[in-house]
């Protein structure tokens, strides 16, 4: 089969580098070359996104992978490894950024100063999440982790007002207190085992002093909550969020709190070993899930009150962000579906809100405002647009047969097969209320126009990029069977890279 | 109280303090420092705690491998220095606030 | 090769497919239309709507010679999205595909003038495909899936006037079918979780768990009949039926007649012989307050109607009052009553929508809203009324329009399973509704001409000049657009004809006879 060219035995570690080093030397050719940064930004994005997808066929034939960096082998290398979940985020965010850097191109032309910066930051931005996708240590994670939050406070403030300066500055400073506290936790657990490759940790952990062990999770969990905006570490999001430019926005709002939450998932599966077997494991997931359901409310309350589109978004990703710490209670409790649940709804909603952002830009920049009140005359003349948002809207919602509603499904099958109903009653009221700020919006495609406005066209690039990820997100819904080997995770059936045999021997001689 | 734990506490203290810091105060160059003074309590914690398990017949010793990653680390801190304060220079210039205020959304 | 992009696809597995694209893709086509390229919409609506009857036609053939039509999807682990296509599905396609096809019609003649009309196929397309969806769902999850789609599907059509009144009726919608899609989402998973499977069976998929999870198969009958019951309006969900009344009359009779109220009809069908089995719903003790509420809600609607002195709510509150005998005889444990509420899926639509046509008709042509404004209206417009009088006579059940058969059959079903109270219902119901349609009718036809419209010349619609509203009357001219006589007439014969010709081969009666054969192992 032609597919497993891609595997671990023929290009696949290549294009695991590239998916890091391509879009991190095309930044630097960006910034050195102003002039070309637009064209040279789209291509390097481009060749980024197939690289990227052809890695996740790569995993999806012939399993996951590692790379060695520079031949130098862990504890002191530097170890990449590509399984499954990280294949699905990766190819996630090659569909999102593609999309992106389309509507980019078209969204930045009459801009030069944005223009000139957008491009290197944003491609510094897309190599460090799939750097921290494929990082295999705790202290490497922080790096990426770092910079991603740089790179995404420097877009934040892209748009240079005062707002967008302060909600970058509320944002960075959220951003290194959550790196912190990770680090403080990676800190305890090199103090526990010595190491702090991922594999090594989880082979020491079940020896490693408890008090100490349980302040560093502590630690980096609450920093890395802190990073992923869940209930009530959120307030930061909105403001930022909502002030960005719109393809900036969706890029904050569709992948970089994945990163985060990315982070605490693979910490929970692969160095705590799924947290059940511990009473505080248990505990914790509770809390998580608590804090999940208070977001889900919380956020959906706060988005149906806005007066404005963006932030009325924001606070949706607000609300969709809990939906992912609900399955930690579920998953523990031995619903390992609920972790293939969280991860297809961390792909939907990916998918979703970058396309309700893009549209959202797309109002904006036609009717020259984003209240919603008034939005009548914007969106009328742009059908493609509102199409995009309400189909991306389907999805948030959780309606069949989007992605949103198959993640949606299998978090109500764990909590009903538990007989969680409060759980699942927070699901469905979330799904509700998602209607409700959805149609809040879309309502007023059917309602006469009454103003006329300043209006800007639309170039179509911008249009059909977001009805694009839309429909992404709604066929996302139809190909579980395809891609379910990727989404297995937490169970035995995992895709996941063999452990080397080099690092096997690295364990053995650690002290 | 051996060397590392001691060590440990301080950073630990030096984190706290810096913590109370960037909640309390609302001029931003006071929050960047209380950053900073909390990113030099966890470099210490890291490099404190680290030890070198003794083996047979050698003593324990400090651990060159988180010096690396902490000298990592300073770099890290140094670039957040930065942008922080590019970032409240340009705010200065267009408001003359240095506080965040209340107004962030709008 | 995944069985996605199977390329073999077999006949039998591909009509289903063929059915739901032959409103589909018009429908797709059309929202890229400009508004002024008439003609290519209309044929492409009526391109497709015909060709959706020839395919459910050939379908029946198909079933009527003992041919099953399947397609499989699959979409979780062990869940598949099915379209199957058994009698029920049939009687249920027929019916939309036949009634859609008149409403289309309908509504090229109606919107003629109006603006939006590419939206408006669009959706209207769209909103047929959902139905005919759920027709052939196969299972509760694909049941699920176009059940959702058609409340996205008509929200569009509910506020389409764009008036104030028409976003608040909007906003009803939204709210009761939104709680009820999540009702239903609820009772889906969990029935799920318990009985590992959701496929539709004859007698019901859930007797293996009956015994050990009574109170939660409760619960879930509950829910499910929550999430379809707002759909078809039992009552107190039905808050949302007669303020859509707002919409254009195509709409409103494709909403009581083929699609939404309907489509929650079918559900409580589905739901309580499909999913359940009505003998296991029996046992359950699920039948009974089923019944209670279908009786309050057909007496409830029929008291409200009474009351309204708008035309089009009048009709809604009928609505109300008449899908719940569906409900009823599903209720009523009996083959009898069965063939009673299913026949009535069928004949409830046909009268409805003569009525909603004719009350457009009204509407459109002389300006009438009220029942008031509406005496000697039978003079100006002999053929539209005469098309209503049947079709309100047979909601009456006078022998032997539609009704009649649907109400004979719930009588003596009742009868059969030895409980009397029904008929009570019934004969108080057939009061009520000859206490609220007969002051109508005889308005119509006996009043003297009064109000605006009767000053005014005749049908400037039709572009009469000649004289009086007498002379209008008698005159050779139609008395509105042809498309709008039409669909009334048509609908209006074909409740006589369904009356009448109850007992031949492939009528509406005999296809729910082999439905309730099918449940009970009639003799």
């Amino acid at each position: 089969m032609p597919l497993q060219l891609l595997g671990p035995g023929g290009l696949g570690p290549d294009l695991l580098l590239a998916a890091v080093f391509l879009p991190l030397a095309a930044a630097l050719v960006c910034f050195l070359l102003p002039r070309l940064a637009a064209t040279l930004g789209l291509i390097s994005a481009l060749l980024t996104a197939a690289a990227t997808l052809a890695l996740m066929l790569g995993v999806l034939a012939g399993g996951g992978m590692e790379v060695q960096l520079g031949g130098w082998q862990a504890p002191l290398g530097i170890r990449w490894r590509s399984d499954g979940l990280s294949a699905a985020l990766m190819a996630m965010t090659a569909v999102v950024g593609a999309m992106v850097s389309l509507y980019a191109a078209a969204y930045f032309r009459h801009t030069a100063y944005e223009r000139t910066y957008f491009w290197p930051i944003w491609l510094v931005l897309w190599a460090a999440l799939n750097a921290l996708f494929l990082s295999a240590d705790l202290f490497n994670l922080y790096v990426t982790l770092e910079l991603l939050g740089f790179a995404a406070v420097s877009l934040t403030a892209l748009g240079g007002g005062a707002a967008a300066l302060t909600g970058a500055i509320r944002y960075l400073l959220v951003s290194v207190l959550g790196s912190l506290a990770y680090l403080l936790g990676v800190a305890l657990v090199y103090h526990g085992c010595g190491t702090v490759d991922i594999a090594l940790v989880a082979a020491c952990v079940p020896d490693a002093p408890r008090p100490a062990l349980k302040v560093a999770v502590a630690a980096m969990i609450a920093g890395l909550l802190l990073k992923t905006a869940l209930f009530p570490f959120h307030v930061w999001l909105p403001p930022a969020h909502g002030s960005a430019p719109a393809p900036v926005s969706a890029v904050l709002s569709a992948l970089v709190v994945k990163a985060s939450f990315y982070l605490v998932l693979r910490l929970w599966l692969d160095v705590l070993g799924g947290g059940d077997g511990d009473g505080s494991g248990r505990w914790l997931a509770e809390l998580l899930g608590v804090l999940g359901a208070a977001a889900v409310i919380w956020g959906s309350v706060l988005a149906l009150r806005q007066a404005r589109l963006k932030l009325l978004i924001a606070y949706s990703t607000v609300a969709q962000i809990g939906y992912l710490f609900m399955a930690f209670p579920l998953a523990v409790a031995g619903g390992a579906a609920a972790w293939t649940g969280a991860l297809y709804l961390a792909l939907a909603h990916g998918l979703a809100k970058a396309a309700m952002f893009l549209s959202a830009g797309s109002l904006l920049r036609f009717g020259g405002h984003d209240r919603i009140a008034e939005l009548d005359s914007a969106v009328h003349r742009l059908p493609l647009t509102l199409t995009a948002f309400a189909l991306a809207g389907v999805s948030i919602m959780g309606l069949p047969p989007s992605g949103g509603f198959i993640g949606k499904w299998l978090l109500l099958e764990a909590a009903f097969q538990q007989g969680r109903f409060v759980l699942a009653a927070v699901i469905l009221l979330g799904g509700v209320l998602a209607a409700a700020y959805v149609f809040k919006v879309v309502g007023h495609a059917f309602t006469p126009a009454e103003r006329e406005r300043r209006l800007r066209s639309v170039p179509p690039g911008m249009e059909w990029s977001a009805l694009l990820l839309a429909l992404a997100a709604i066929v996302l819904g139809l190909t579980l069977p395809l891609i379910s080997p990727l989404l297995q995770v937490g169970t035995d059936a995992a895709v996941a890279p063999p452990v080397s045999a080099a690092v096997a021997l690295t364990a053995g001689g650690a002290v | 109280m051996t060397q590392p734990v001691f060590w440990g506490l301080v950073g630990m203290a030096l984190v706290v303090m810096g913590l109370y810091a960037l909640i309390v105060h609302a001029h931003l160059l006071r929050k960047v420092l209380a950053l900073n003074i909390m990113s030099s309590g966890v470099f210490l914690v890291f490099i404190g705690l680290a030890r070198r398990a003794p083996g047979e017949g050698t003593p324990p010793a400090a651990d060159p491998v988180p010096q690396a990653m902490v000298l990592t680390g300073i770099v890290v801190a140094v670039a957040a220095t930065g942008l922080a304060l590019a970032l409240i220079v340009r705010l200065r210039a267009l408001t003359g606030r240095t506080t965040l205020g209340d107004e962030g959304g709008h | 090769m995944s069985p996605l992009f199977d390329p073999r696809l077999p006949a039998d597995a591909l009509l289903p497919l063929l059915v739901l694209a032959s409103s589909l893709l018009p429908g797709l086509v059309i929202f890229f239309l400009g508004e002024a390229r008439v003609r290519t919409r209309t044929a492409l609506n009526l391109g497709g709507a015909f060709l959706k009857l020839g395919f459910v036609a050939w379908m029946v053939w198909g079933v009527y010679h003992g041919q099953r039509y399947e397609l499989r999807l699959p979409l979780l682990d062990d869940l598949e999205l099915t379209l199957r296509v058994g009698a029920l599905s049939l009687l249920f396609l027929v019916l939309s595909a036949g009634l859609w096809l008149l409403t289309t019609l309908y509504a090229v003649g109606y919107l003629e003038q109006s603006p939006h009309r590419s939206r408006f196929f669009g959706f209207f397309s769209l909103c047929v495909t959902a139905t005919v969806g759920v027709a052939m769902a196969g299972n509760l999850l694909t049941f699920l899936l176009f059940f959702e789609m058609l409340t996205l599907t008509t929200y569009p059509l509910v506020v389409h006037r764009g008036t104030e009144a028409a976003r608040q009726a909007g906003i009803v919608y939204l709210t009761h079918t939104m709680l009820a899609g999540a009702l239903l989402l609820a009772g889906t998973v969990w029935l799920y979780t318990l009985a590992g499977t959701l496929t539709f069976a004859p007698r019901g998929f859930v007797s293996d768990i009956a015994d050990s999870h009574p109170g939660a198969l409760t619960a879930i009958f509950a829910l499910l009949i929550g999430g379809v019951g707002v759909k078809a309006a039992l009552v107190p969900l039905h808050g949302w039926l007669p303020r859509a009344m707002v919409a254009p009359a195509p709409v409103s009779a494709l909403l009581h007649a083929v699609a939404v109220v309907k489509a929650g009809a079918f559900g409580v069908v589905l739901i309580v012989y499909d999913v359940f089995g009505v003998e296991q719903a029996a046992e359950l003790g699920l039948t009974g307050p089923l019944a209670l509420i279908a009786a309050v809600t057909i007496i409830y609607g029929s008291v409200r109607a009474l009351f309204q002195d708008d035309l089009k709510r009048r009709l809604a509150f009928s609505t109300v009052s008449q899908v719940s005998y569906i409900v009823l005889g599903v209720a009523i444990v009996g083959p009898l009553a069965s063939v009673g509420g299913i026949v009535h899926l069928v004949h409830q639509g046909i009268m409805k929508i003569t009525l909603f046509f004719c009350a457009g008709n009204l509407a459109e042509t002389l300006g009438i809203h009220k029942v008031s404004e509406m005496n000697g209206v039978g003079r100006r417009m002999p053929a539209t009324m005469a098309a209503f009088t049947i079709a309100a006579l047979g909601m009456i059940g006078v022998p032997p329009i539609a009704g009649f058969i649907s109400k004979w059959y719930l009588g003596l079903g009742a009868l059969e399973a030895g409980v009397h109270w029904p008929l009570y219902v019934l004969t108080a119901s057939s009061l009520l509704n000859a206490a609220y349609f007969l002051p109508i009718l005889h308005r119509a036809w006996f009043g003297e001409p009064a109000g605006a419209w009767a000053e005014r010349p005749v049908a400037a619609a039709a572009g009469d000049e000649s004289g009086t509203a007498a002379a209008g009357a008698r005159s050779l001219r139609l008395e509105t657009g042809l498309l709008l006589l039409l669909p009334p007439l048509v609908t209006a014969a074909l409740s006589l004809l369904v009356g009448l010709l109850a007992s031949m081969p492939f009528s509406a009666l005999e296809w729910s006879l082999l439905i309730a054969e099918r449940e009970f192992h009639y003799p």
